[in-house]
């Protein structure tokens, strides 16, 4: 503190800071409102200074994640050892089910595989996956993403797809050095080209925020039933054909809803798959600058 | 009086304590927890911090605080910029409007006071968004959201009383 002539300063000074101090409120409002903005016209910069600030958190949030999701672990043991009965049946007989589909599975794959070597088919593209476990989830009413442990250095690229056991959970939108966010199918942002896997009918899956999701572009006679799988098309090149999605659990007048196959809010570890389709292999080198 | 360096450096170090603890919130807030439906309806912990030290210590925790708060949040949660930061900054502008009654009254007004602002935070929030996004989205889990986050009031008061006592009296 400088006793001296300070005094004019502070004169001066003083109706500037209750002026300050007034259209504080006000100008940290319009600040907000520019940064909703910015955040629309400039996405880019938007999304690596995102991807930094959760590569700065990541560590804090992998440790905290961990405590909460042992403590999940010991009441679903619990639960686990009452029904332990019940659910060794339940596997004997899935089992046994489970043995006549692998010979079907294995004779098919023969057949397969000499029908493919008199078409000269070209052969299915490869893949190569990433597994991450997630540690945080935004924990708001109108966003459905998750981080997981897993960046550019381990090899994750925006736009793989996110699957979790039986299906596909969402893809990867940003990525940071060491940890990336995957946009859940369910977010209402999320639009995927998928296909009735016994009608052969076309639509749009789209999320809308809720835990199922809704099918577009359906043409209203195209016959849709309970129960239906839903799987990719391939279409847009994103996904590959084939990747489970979901079942269909509702077709009415208000339109056919999807049940995703994976419980999405109990996910803990994600494989992120990088499939090598063709006419895919420019992206890389556009997004690594 | 003139404070050693080290006493300075205490004294900086208590007053970063509000901050510290809500930065903590929001980091605790993003934690995934495998219940169904959880995610959507995760009590909003920030707005109850922001609320208790603009009330206890506005010196601590003032506007810009508040914005910066917000802000962190946007980055982490992965939504649009600056709709977290606007909503803290009204809920410290609600509560500085009110400060004098609060800050003298009891807890179960100071309870209802948050369920107020809560929403206020619920309809700003749902607004937000639904710009954003250009469509009209359903309310419901905003509401929902609020009234988890005024069950959790309490618990998340008592903690911060605590961290208060421990760091800021004395």
């Amino acid at each position: 503190m400088k006793p001296r002539n300070s005094g004019s300063v502070v004169r001066l000074a003083a109706p500037l800071r209750a002026l300050a101090q007034r259209f504080s409120f006000l100008l940290l409002v319009l600040a907000s409102v520019a940064l909703m903005m910015v955040g629309r016209i400039d996405a880019l910069s938007v999304d690596s200074a995102r991807a930094r600030v959760t590569d700065a958190f990541a560590p804090i949030l992998d440790a905290i994640s961990r405590p909460a999701a042992t403590a999940a672990h010991v009441v679903e043991s619990v639960v686990e050892v009452q029904n332990a009965f019940e659910e060794n049946q339940r596997l004997k007989a899935e089992n046994a089910r489970l043995l006549q589909w692998k010979q079907a599975a294995l004779r098919l794959e023969a057949e397969n595989i000499s029908l493919r070597s008199l078409l000269k088919a070209t052969p299915e593209p490869s893949s190569s996956f990433i597994t991450a476990r997630v540690i945080a989830a935004p924990g708001s009413s109108f966003l459905r993403t998750l981080v997981v442990t897993a960046g550019r250095r381990d090899g994750v690229r925006k736009g793989q797809a996110a699957i979790a056991g039986s299906g596909l959970v969402g893809r990867v939108i940003e990525v940071g050095e060491w940890s990336a966010r995957v946009l859940l199918l369910t977010d209402i942002n999320t639009r995927i080209p998928v296909v009735l896997e016994r009608s052969r009918q076309r639509a749009v899956m789209a999320g809308d925020n809720s835990d199922q999701t809704r099918l577009l572009y359906l043409p209203p006679e195209a016959p849709v039933q309970v129960g239906e799988r839903v799987v990719t098309s391939g279409h847009g090149g994103q996904f590959p054909p084939g990747l489970p999605v979901g079942v269909v659990s509702s077709a009415g007048e208000r339109g056919v809803r999807v049940q995703p196959n994976v419980d999405l809010s109990r996910v803990e570890h994600l494989q992120l798959v990088e499939f090598s389709l063709p006419g895919s292999e420019a992206e890389p080198s556009s997004e690594s600058k | 009086m003139t404070l050693t360096v080290w006493q300075r450096l205490d004294k900086t170090g208590r007053n970063l304590a509000p901050f510290a603890v809500t930065v903590m919130l929001a980091l605790a807030g993003m934690i995934p927890v495998p219940l169904p439906g959880y995610a959507s309806v995760a009590p909003f912990l920030t707005a109850v911090a922001v609320y208790y030290w603009a009330i206890h210590r506005p010196d601590l925790m003032g506007p810009g605080t508040a914005f910066l708060i917000g802000l962190l949040q946007d980055l982490l949660t992965g939504g649009p910029l600056g709709v977290n930061a606007l909503v803290l900054v009204l809920v410290h502008w609600a509560v500085s409007s009110q400060r004098r009654v609060l800050a003298s009254s009891t807890f179960a007004l100071m309870w209802f006071g948050f369920g107020l602002v809560m929403l206020g935070v619920a309809c700003i929030q749902w607004l937000a968004f639904s710009a954003l996004q250009a469509t009209v989205l359903p309310f419901r889990p905003a509401l929902f959201q609020a009234l988890l986050t005024m069950a959790f009031f309490p618990a998340i008061a008592w903690m911060l009383i605590r961290v208060h006592r421990a760091f800021l009296q004395g």
